[in-house]
């Protein structure tokens, strides 16, 4: 609730009539989503100072994990940035396997690559909606919250959840994709295009818009100067990508874009974004036509017959030839019934993925190496160490560090949350701006209480 | 305009990092081609503003800024840092080591503005002072909470409500 | 039964009536629930259809608080400060575990359970609660505010000791939260 105060001091030099006013904006105001408090001084409509007061979401993420395995940490990373979870799951995995010294599967990384461009996607269409709703265009808000739900349906039906998916493993994916997940996907881009389209022709060269937005403009010294990194970074006309500068996973393979703005305001920050937003839609296809065949999906001479199929025939007592004849396909999606995990998805290594279902129910061993993994005192445990993985998040370079003392439990996770340098020179920036400003700029830095506080 | 990537081959920097700074590198190591050096924390802004003017090295980016408790072990803490180029496109780590009760590590909040918030990140979380900090308050926690919750000896479940059972 | 009671009983029930369907929301969203608070109340769920859910973003313009997201100790006295900036008479949603019990956030930042600070009417649980269920929760919050008696007709004060006590809460689909004899 926005509390005012009148400060009766007139400001120095200027006018005694003149008064400056402490407007205290948030924590609870529509527009601070919720979790963040900005001390403006006003003179008249200008701002003078800002004071910006954060923590009110602080989850003690880095505490967190850790007390607990190595691969529990993942329900906490998707709670960092819960508009686009399926990166910093990704992100951990890769700093996680890097300090392992392990390299997943092919396909494992296809599939992560590919569905960080969905978060991505996802992440941007919440920013631009929201700083839209913020400025009036509450159409353009419901045009992109219904795009997002095109992409969180087939999110769900991959990873079984719609937003906190906890969908990697450290050493893999959790499963691989059903039959009906890729026209699914392909019909949510086409509707997704469609939107964004529609949201271009309303806002792009919309007077309103655009006279709200061309404000506050940063150069590339001073992103340079105070950490910034992402979409920000590059509306200053930096062509700062992670993904293009240290290429991680699959990236290299691909090929896409990194827009730029020239001018470095938030209409350019607007625009980098609704580019990268087609971009990303862009590497998704590119990721459905290359997405390379993982061993078990391969028909074995057309005599393919489902885990479960198998067991109904033993259950029957029709073995004979059984085991000779057929091969077996594990489904390995979600709605697979007999078995789940195949090492297409995973790693082989037996120290640091659970093995495949049928193995922990039909097998001694494989009953206590899933025991093993899962046991605390057991489960991973990467050798003493530190790694840094750097992936690109939706709002700019999101880092994790992490350190092992050679025990189950991470000693140290630390996560660089893109938008918080961005929010420290938030001060810096709308100084001088007029207090109206101050919603679309905050909008554009699409802060993420999560990530931001941790 | 594809860049073409650059392959990461081990100690890329840490022959000229040396060079550069000479005895002020106490230790370093490549651990899974994260090339770390270990420095005195008096001299931090020194090797800092060295690593940032150097036309070769060129980091212009100070990325992150954390703490570290390593209890038992003497020295207790660590800052670390992680500096980017990204004209250079490379990384690098440097640590500083503290101990002691008041541990204290000089600011590098006059060469990057943005080290601001996250000195005082450290500070909330473990008590580590910095030293030329024109505002160093908490970040994370309120006015009134004591102790610095990532430290190794803060339980995880100390609760210090402003209102409400502490349950 | 007197006239009076009679007469009451219909009366509340009109004003039941039209209470249920004129619900002002504020949303007190602070995290990831948030998304899906955002899912549900625009157009593929649109929970406006039920004649509630309309958000206003001035605490003295509405009648469900709808808490959503992790409260940390930080925010706690701003909850409670909109909660009584708020007019009689309200209600109060926790939506996601977090607001239920604080979830699996069990440290130092996090208050376990906003009903340690101000009543809740109804738990809808989830790590977020899908949008289904934030509708099922609005109704049967609106089944109960159609049973609750008005009490226009008796002059009548709200007394601490009638805010609804935790064992008469609803929860959806018989879940009890637990943690709940904190007040
Ligand atoms: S209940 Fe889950 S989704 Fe909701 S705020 Fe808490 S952690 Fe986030």
């Amino acid at each position: 609730m926005p509390l005012v105060e009148l400060d009766k001091k007139p400001a120095e030099g200027g006018d005694p009539e003149e008064r400056r006013m402490m407007l205290h904006m948030g924590p609870s105001h529509p527009a601070m989503h919720g979790t963040i408090q900005i001390n403006v001084e006003l003179d008249g409509e200008v701002i003078r100072r800002a004071d910006v007061e954060i923590g009110y979401l602080h989850r003690c993420f880095e505490k967190m994990s850790e007390t607990v395995v190595w691969n529990n940490v993942f329900p906490y990373t998707d709670r960092l940035n819960y508009v686009s979870p399926l990166i910093n799951n990704a992100g951990y995995a890769m700093a996680v396997e890097k300090l392992l010294g392990i390299k997943t599967t092919e396909r494992c990384e296809w599939i992560r690559t590919m569905m960080s461009e969905v978060s991505r996607v996802t992440d941007h269409l919440t920013c631009v909606a929201a700083s839209a709703m913020e400025c009036g265009a509450f159409t353009v808000f419901l045009y992109l919250i219904e795009a997002r739900e095109y992409l969180w349906e087939t999110i769900e039906q991959l990873t079984g959840a719609r937003l906190t998916i906890s969908y990697c493993r450290v050493g893999g994916v959790k499963g691989d994709w059903s039959k009906d997940f890729e026209p699914g996907l392909r019909d949510a881009i086409a509707r997704t295009r469609e939107k964004i389209h529609l949201t271009d022709k309303l806002l792009t060269r919309n007077r309103i818009w655009v006279d709200r937005m061309e404000t506050a403009p940063t150069d590339a010294a001073f992103c340079r100067r105070w950490g910034i990194t992402g979409p920000w970074l590059r509306s200053s006309g930096v062509d700062y990508d992670v993904r293009k500068d240290f290429p991680y996973s699959i990236y290299d393979q691909l090929d896409f874009d990194v827009p730029v703005g020239t001018r470095g305001d938030n209409y350019d920050r607007y625009l980098v974004r609704m580019e990268e937003m087609r971009q990303s839609l862009r590497l998704i296809e590119q990721c459905l036509e290359k997405m390379p065949e993982g061993e078990l999906n391969v028909d074995h001479e057309g005599r393919v017959m489902r885990a479960s199929d198998m067991k109904d025939h033993g259950a029957r007592g029709e073995t004979e030839g059984l085991v000779m004849d057929y091969s077996v396909a594990a489904d390995p999606t979600l709605q697979g019934t007999g078995s789940d995990v195949v090492w297409s998805v995973r790693v082989g290594d037996r120290d640091v993925t659970l093995p495949p279902k049928e193995e922990v129910y039909g097998s001694i061993e494989g009953l206590i190496n899933h025991f093993k993994l899962v046991m605390s005192g057991h489960g991973i445990r990467p050798p003493e160490g530190e790694a840094y993985q750097a992936v690109e998040g939706a709002n700019g370079e999101l880092g994790f560090y992490v350190i092992s003392k050679g025990e189950d439990k991470p000693w140290r996770v630390r996560v660089r949350p893109p938008c918080f340098p961005t929010m420290s020179a938030l001060h810096a920036v709308v100084e001088g701006i007029m207090i109206a400003d101050l919603v679309p700029t905050f909008g554009a830095v699409n802060m993420i209480g999560g990530e931001l506080d941790r | 305009m594809a860049k073409t990537p650059v392959p990461p081959s081990e100690e890329r920097l840490l022959p000229r990092v040396r060079a550069l700074l000479g005895g002020r590198v106490l230790d370093s190591h490549c651990h899974r081609g994260d090339e770390t050096i270990i420095v005195p924390a008096e001299s931090i802004q020194d090797v800092m503003r060295a690593l940032h003017d150097d036309e070769e090295l060129d980091f212009e980016i100070l990325m992150d800024l954390c703490g570290v408790d390593h209890m038992p072990r003497r020295p207790r803490f660590e800052v670390v840092y992680h500096l980017c180029s990204y004209r250079k496109r490379h990384r690098l780590r440097v640590k500083v080591q503290v101990d002691g009760p008041e541990p204290v590590v000089p600011t590098l909040r006059d060469l990057w503005p943005g080290a601001d918030w996250f000195e005082r990140e450290v500070w909330d979380m473990y008590g580590i002072r910095f030293e030329g900090h024109p505002d160093l308050r908490r970040l994370l926690m309120y006015d009134g909470f004591e102790g610095h919750p990532l430290r190794k000896d803060y339980p995880v479940t100390r609760r210090q409500p402003l209102i409400g059972p502490r349950n | 039964m007197g006239i009076l009671d009679t007469l009451e009983s219909q009366v509340d029930a009109v004003v039941g009536w039209g209470r249920k369907y004129s619900l002002f929301v504020y949303p007190f969203v602070t995290a990831c629930c948030g998304m899906e608070y955002m899912a549900a109340s625009c157009a593929h769920y649109d929970t406006d259809r039920f004649g509630a859910a309309y958000p206003r973003f001035s605490p003295r313009q509405t009648d469900l608080l709808l808490v959503v997201g992790t409260i940390s100790h930080k925010l706690a006295p701003v909850l409670k400060r909109v909660y009584e900036q708020m007019a009689e008479p309200k209600w109060v949603i926790a939506f996601g575990v977090c607001t239920c019990t604080g979830g699996f956030y069990d440290n130092y930042a996090t208050v376990q359970g906003i009903d340690t600070i101000i009543p809740v009417d109804v738990y809808i649980p989830g790590c977020p609660p899908r949008p289904e269920m934030v509708i099922d929760g609005i109704m049967k919050l609106q089944d109960k505010i159609q049973r609750e008696k008005a009490g226009l007709l008796r002059r009548r004060t709200m007394s601490v000791a009638e805010i609804p006590s935790p064992d008469t809460l609803s929860t959806i689909g018989g879940l009890t939260p637990h943690g709940q004899s904190k007040r």
